[in-house]
């Protein structure tokens, strides 16, 4: 396979599965702003998506409205929902001769749909539908890459740009909450904590699960526990990270090569096996989601090299 | 008169080149009027990719720059027997048609500039071969030899406009004004052998104009002669990009620096 | 164009009665519901802009991909006229390839005087470094597109070659497609000839020229200048079909003296590309040195002889519009049979007498750049305002080497399907020819393209043209 096609194919992956992510969190910003009006909610979905900073230079005060049109379909905005379709898109034009026709077709469908539905501003009464949409041709797409798509190396960096944007997306929303979830400052039961955690657990649509897998007991260790350890848990950095290793393993057989990503989504691995929520708590939250995106980010730099993705 | 060559050229980067290729015309063909007896071209900091010969003749090796090199050193070295025969090198051969070299190129186009400089020679003269050297002293005395004038860019008209110019202009202007006048003109890349100096700075051009009934016959307007036996011809083309001795191109940041240490001597 | 002039409608012939080829499907359509027709139509462009097959116009400020107008109604050819423009198409492509031998060789031609040589020498499509090459297997046009015109029952016209790098093939394939997925019953009726064996014809043509000694793998590949490319479908469409790698120059670099493409797993050779990129942007370190499309030595690997390219480069010359009128004599010389294919007559605007009579009749005549493509700068002269007729003399007049002219045809009709049944509007034929080796490969079919405002001549689809699926019968 050409390098530039698994660049393609890997950022073709990342990007639906930022632009997905992006629609999370607006629904969880939405949410709490419905129940809980002037938090400051937005500032931090805007901090969460990494692009606080040009909100403030491109638009200005934060304002709910314009923040969900920022995320939702600011072209200026290189991570908004649609923005990362686009370029998802273009990505999956590029490798058009390595993916199915069903899977090409149902990403030129939902861009198709995508483009007509957010060629205006959505009015909030139909925020949820339009989100909902988004969120089911996300779940097409994967669909058709599950269904049409043969396993091997094509389908490794895929799935490696689809993990390692997820992996990459949960450390930043839980590090952009990480002092809410912080003992010291745990005031068990006072409703301003209720709402943060609640966020965090919304913003992976995991609000459900987390009670289910862990009825009554909503504590900051128990949610961070979740979404850093749970191997059951698919928005989990332990998933995530699993998942990597297993398609990087399988290029490692396939190719009969091993490269230092390998070393690196390893060591990783190990670490979030081996790690407890008490030992992390311990060495400090904050300290260990940097260390995770900081080893995320190296990562997609040495499979970008490894794999020969560009010159 | 039998030469010994030795030319060594060093291009010098800035910053380390991530990869680059550079077409390298450095080897001399056995042909009138000179024999080579050996000669060896060797790269450092480069590979020689492919070879092969082009449509004027030229052997061409296509070289890559090592990656990550500073710099690349070519060396040329080798043994030529040469003979005087007033410039004339024969006939057109191969299957470029004549035509081809009444074609005016980028840098060689027919200016008003370039026509002035050839204005009433074809009336003055009846003879091509004094009418050619005719328009070789006007244009040494239009444009002397000055270094630091023009560049390798330097177009034929650009070098009349600077007032000043190398060989290389002044086989520019040479072929964009024969070529106004009808007659086929070629630029050649070559060393001389020079009297007065050791180290050289540069390889020599000069021009060639095709006369019916005689050929291809060597003009070096810098020197104001026909090329003698201390001339060694390695390449032609239209113009200097089709024969210079080393064009590249790389990708990779910064600026470059050229130096090149010439010694032709009389064994 | 005078409302009079009487044009040969191919489904009707100058009668109400279907001609022969359509006889049956002149049967089958009068059964049918034509609003239901219209239905599947709208369908059917859905379905297009779903798969991707779009095209990206040049110019346009909003880059986005347009659909090139597909009509239901087959454009049907019998077998028996087929067989004629088989034979008329490959004697040309035969000649096309010698004419680009000689011209890089001895050019004989030339010295023979049945082609003037200024006619070349100063001729931007010329590439003298071209002059020696020997192209492996000594094939230079691997692909040519031939527009072929038809004005009545029996007369058929070339209207240009194309040599270069013709497009719109993967039109032909998906319009059949389409034909097949929507009225599958009249495939049952009808004795189609198939055209999906070309991806497969075009990549066993071009692994039958491989260079003299290949790498293990004997890998083709195509090479695109990128998904903003107006025919990046085209390209991707191809690649995917013919199970090769689709790539750009980026992916590309000399190594161990022949181009490799970057992979996963390191660099790997190419042995024959299939090039939609221009000459001009081909090679930067030979040719246009600004360009980012190409390959840097690319053209030095080709002259060591360690790459095919296709088509080669340099092609260009055959198919120019001022070539074009000597192309009877071209044909002449080197197969030393008359041309079987009759060209358009043409007047060359660089000889002062024909430049006077077409600036005398610029309202009859089609004016086109020597150099251009696509119906970009051309004058139809009839369906032209007094406004641009003076422009176009202007034009004329001040550089009449870039210009010929031709009289204008009484194009062929087919109906289209519109909201009122059936209309006729004027067509064209691209077929495709491969040429390897091993002869010359004609797939049974072709790019109909037609001209969707009624009365126009124009069927670029650049300009708002369409397209229709192309039908060759196998005879009873």
């Amino acid at each position: 396979m050409l390098g530039k096609t698994a660049g393609g194919l890997f950022w073709m992956f990342r990007y639906l599965e930022r632009s997905e992510n992006i629609a999370r969190l607006i629904e969880a910003g939405f949410r709490i702003a419905l129940t809980r009006p002037g938090s400051e909610e937005w500032a931090s979905v805007l901090r969460t998506a990494a692009a606080e900073e040009l909100y403030v230079s491109q638009v200005g005060e934060i304002e709910q409205a314009r923040v969900i049109d920022f995320l939702l379909r600011d072209p200026n905005n290189q991570s908004s929902v649609m923005s990362s379709f686009a370029q998802a898109r273009q990505n999956a034009r590029m490798v058009r001769t390595a993916i199915t026709r069903e899977v090409w077709e149902a990403v030129n469908d939902a861009y198709i749909a995508l483009k007509a539905t957010l060629a205006r501003p959505v009015a909030e009464r139909d925020l949820p539908d339009v989100l909902a949409q988004i969120r089911q041709h996300s779940a097409l797409v994967r669909g058709a890459l599950h269904g049409s798509m043969l396993r091997n190396d094509v389908f490794d960096f895929c799935r490696l740009g689809t993990f390692l944007e997820r992996a990459d997306n949960t450390a930043r929303i839980l590090d952009v909450k990480y002092y809410v979830l912080l003992p010291s400052v745990t005031q068990v039961g006072s409703s301003l904590d209720n709402v943060q955690w609640e966020t965090i657990l919304r913003s992976v649509s995991g609000v459900r699960a987390y009670s289910w897998l862990n009825p009554g007991k909503a504590t900051p260790m128990g949610i961070a526990d979740f979404l850093i350890f749970d191997p059951r848990m698919p928005r989990s950095l332990r998933y995530s990270v699993t998942k990597i290793r297993s398609n990087l393993d399988m290029l490692e057989t396939d190719y009969g090569m091993r490269r230092p990503c390998h070393d690196t989504i390893a060591r990783l691995d190990q670490c979030l096996t081996d790690g407890t929520i008490e030992a992390v708590f311990e060495e400090g939250l904050h300290e260990f989601l940097t260390d995770c995106l900081k080893e995320t980010a190296r990562l997609g730099t040495e499979i970008q090299t490894d794999f020969n993705f560009t010159d | 008169m039998r030469l010994t060559i030795n030319y060594t050229s060093t291009y010098q980067f800035d910053e380390p080149v991530h990869y680059g290729l550079q077409q390298i015309r450095l080897t001399p063909k056995s042909r009138i009027g000179q024999e080579v007896l050996d000669w060896d071209v060797r790269i450092d900091q480069g590979r020689v990719e492919t070879q092969f010969s082009d449509h004027h003749a030229n052997e061409v090796s296509l070289v890559s720059i090592a990656a990550d090199a500073m710099a690349v050193k070519v060396t040329a070295r080798g043994t030529v027997e040469t003979q005087d025969l007033n410039g004339v090198v024969g006939r057109q051969k191969g299957f470029v048609p004549l035509w081809l070299f009444q074609r005016s190129t980028d840098l060689t186009r027919a200016s008003l500039n370039v026509r002035n400089i050839a204005k009433g020679l074809k009336d003055a003269h009846d003879d091509d071969i004094a009418l050619l050297h005719a328009l070789s002293e006007r244009i040494l005395s239009a444009v002397p030899y000055r270094i630091g004038a023009t560049d390798a860019a330097t177009t034929a008209d650009g070098a009349i406009e600077s007032g000043a110019g190398v060989c290389q202009d002044h086989a520019h202007i040479f072929i964009a004004a024969a070529r106004a006048m009808g007659y086929p003109a070629r630029y050649v890349s070559g060393f001389l052998m020079m009297n007065d100096t050791d180290h050289q700075e540069a390889t020599h051009a000069w021009a060639e104009a095709h006369i019916d009934g005689i050929g291809w016959v060597g003009f070096d307007v810098s020197n104001g002669i026909s090329p003698d036996d201390r001339y060694v011809r390695i390449a032609t083309g239209l113009d200097y990009r089709d024969a210079a001795p080393i064009s590249g191109l790389r990708f990779g940041s910064g600026d470059e620096r050229l130096s090149v240490d010439l010694i032709v001597a009389q064994q | 164009m005078s409302d009079e002039t009487q044009f040969f409608d191919e489904m009707f012939g100058s009668g109400t009665d279907a001609r022969a080829p359509y006889k049956r499907y002149s049967d089958w359509f009068s059964n049918e519901d034509p609003k239901g027709l219209m239905k599947e139509a709208k369908e059917a462009e859905s379905f297009f802009r779903r798969t991707g097959i779009t095209f990206n116009v040049y110019g346009q400020a909003d880059a986005e991909e347009r659909l090139i107008p597909f009509d239901i109604v087959p454009r049907i050819i019998s077998g028996k006229e087929w067989a004629r423009l088989a034979k008329g198409v490959e004697q040309r492509v035969r000649a096309i390839n010698a004419f680009l031998h000689d011209i890089y060789h001895r050019q004989e031609i030339l010295r023979a005087g049945r082609v003037p040589k200024e006619l070349i020498a100063r001729n931007e499509a010329f590439l003298p470094l071209m002059m020696g090459v020997e192209p492996p297997g000594g094939i230079y046009t691997h692909i040519v597109g031939v527009d072929l015109v038809r004005t009545s029952e029996n007369e058929f016209f070339v209207l240009e070659d194309n040599a270069r790098t013709p497009s719109g093939v993967s039109y032909m394939l998906e319009n059949r497609e389409m034909m097949l997925q929507m009225f599958p019953e009249l495939f049952g009726k009808m004795k189609v000839q198939p055209v999906s064996g070309y991806p497969t014809a075009l990549r066993s043509s071009l692994a039958a020229t491989m260079p003299p000694d290949p790498s293990p793998d004997q890998t083709v590949a195509i090479l695109t200048p990128g998904i903003h490319n107006s025919a990046y479908f085209e390209h991707a469409f191809l690649a995917d079909h013919m199970g090769v790698e689709l790539v750009e120059g980026s992916d590309l670099r000399v190594v161990d003296g022949r181009i490799a493409m970057r992979t996963t797993k390191g660099y790997k050779p190419i042995d024959v590309i299939y090039r939609r990129v221009d000459d001009e942007y081909l090679d930067p370190l030979n040719f246009n040195p600004d360009s980012l499309l190409g390959v840097p030595g690319i053209f030095d690997v080709y002259r060591a002889g360690r790459i095919t390219i296709a088509n080669a480069p340099g092609t260009g010359i055959a198919d120019d519009k001022a070539i074009y009128s000597y192309m009877p004599d071209i044909v002449e010389f080197y197969t030393g049979e008359k041309a079987i294919l009759q060209n358009v007559p043409t007047w060359r605007c660089s000889d002062p007498e024909a430049l006077a009579y077409v600036l005398d009749h610029l309202d009859e005549l089609v004016v086109k750049e020597v150099h251009g493509s696509g119906g970009y700068g051309m004058l139809v002269g009839p369906a032209a305002s007094k406004r641009e007729l003076a422009q176009f003399r202007a034009k004329l007049e001040a550089k009449p080497e870039g210009y010929i002219a031709q009289p204008t045809l009484a194009l062929s009709t087919v109906p289209i399907l519109t909201k009122a049944g059936l209309a006729p509007r004027h067509v064209d034929l691209r077929p495709f020819a491969l040429f390897s080796p091993e002869g010359v490969t004609l797939t049974p079919g072709g790019l109909t393209r037609v001209a969707l405002k009624a009365g126009s001549l124009v069927v670029n689809s650049s300009q708002g043209g369409g397209t229709k699926d192309t039908w060759v019968l196998e005879d009873d």
